[in-house]
């Protein structure tokens, strides 16, 4: 199963990368980006059967390491279920 | 008195930390490694700056999870000092040693540069030695130090009085101008309710002699020196402290 996680800044906080790229996006002709978070996105193998014991540990993952609450969000989602080829 | 300074892979101000306590203060150090289990007998144990397992997924992320900061746990529970300086005080704040998280400088940039920091209490283990709104000019060098948390929290940190070092103008005033990474509240240092562990961005072990060209940050090192030798009185093998630090102590 494969899986991906996607971490990004809190909407409530300033995100200066996100500004910064909002800024140059502008700066090349799209005028229309409002706004943009800046965040990283992470691809995980996991050798279980169980989507939902799979969503439980990726979230613990998430609160545990990959994520740092205090200033950041995270999204889980499972985009291949059998396998383990890339997506 | 003994102290430890970690080593993580990527750790490049140990050496400084330990120059202070070894050569300026006169006190026994060692290095700890990221994989030993027990801080040893140290009685002070310093995370130092640099950039830990490369600074990979975020600033001390992953060195929050290594063998030796679970040693430095047990150490801070049981009341020993903890100095997390730059990228320890990073350290210290993913291990949940203390409040908040660091985000990227509001500008964008490495910060390089001395900065004014005004002192906000004078009654931690560390800060003994300072008078509260006494200014010290230190160095700082980083790219995460904008510290950040929510509205709530900040409220909670200043009520308990957690706050340490704030970044200040050359007249001890907060203005925006003076912070150099955008850290809420222009906090630069700030300390567990237990008082025993202070994280601050600077770099107190860089302005420790005059041949550097300022001693501002040596009272941080001798004043937990004089903390330590309080609480072991009639210690053995503690040499008195040099004239420099003797100065500081009572300016």
């Amino acid at each position: 199963m494969i899986a991906r996680v996607t971490v990004y800044p809190r909407r409530e906080i300033l995100d200066p990368q996100g500004k910064a790229i909002r800024d140059a996006l502008a700066r090349v002709g799209f005028a229309g980006v409002e706004d943009v978070r800046a965040g990283k996105s992470f691809e995980i193998r996991l050798g279980l059967e169980d989507r939902d014991l799979a969503l439980r540990q990726l979230r613990e993952m998430c609160q545990r390491l990959l994520a740092n609450l205090v200033v950041e969000d995270y999204a889980v989602e499972i985009l291949h279920a059998e396998g383990g080829g890339r997506p | 008195m003994k102290c430890g300074v970690v080593v993580f892979p990527g750790s490049n101000c140990d050496h400084d930390v330990y120059h202070v306590w070894k050569h300026v203060l006169q006190q026994d150090a060692t290095f700890l490694w990221h994989q030993d289990e027990t801080v040893k007998d140290c009685d002070l144990v310093v995370l130092p700056g640099g950039f830990a397992y490369g600074d990979y997924l975020r600033a001390g992320a992953l060195a929050a999870l290594s063998p030796v900061m679970m040693a430095v746990k047990r150490h801070a529970a049981a009341g020993g000092l903890v100095l997390g300086i730059c990228n320890g005080f990073q350290v210290l704040l993913e291990a949940g040693l203390l409040p908040g998280a660091m985000r990227r400088n509001a500008s964008q940039r490495f910060v390089c540069a001395d900065v004014w920091l005004r002192v906000e209490r004078d009654d931690l283990p560390f800060t003994r030695g300072l008078r509260i709104g006494q200014l010290l000019r230190m160095p700082v060098a980083h790219a995460e130090g904008n510290y950040e948390d929510s509205p709530e929290r900040l409220d909670a940190l200043e009520a308990a009085g957690l706050v340490a070092f704030r970044y200040t103008s050359p007249a001890g005033e907060l203005d925006p101008a003076w912070n150099p990474n955008g850290a809420a509240r222009a906090i630069a240092g700030i300390c567990n309710p237990e008082r025993n562990v202070l994280g601050l961005m600077p770099h107190p072990e860089r302005c420790a002699e005059e041949i550097l060209g300022s001693t501002d940050g040596l009272a941080i090192f001798s004043g937990a020196l004089a903390t330590l030798r309080d609480l072991s009185p009639g210690s053995p093998g503690s040499p008195a402290l040099p004239a420099a630090a003797v100065r500081v102590e009572v300016g």
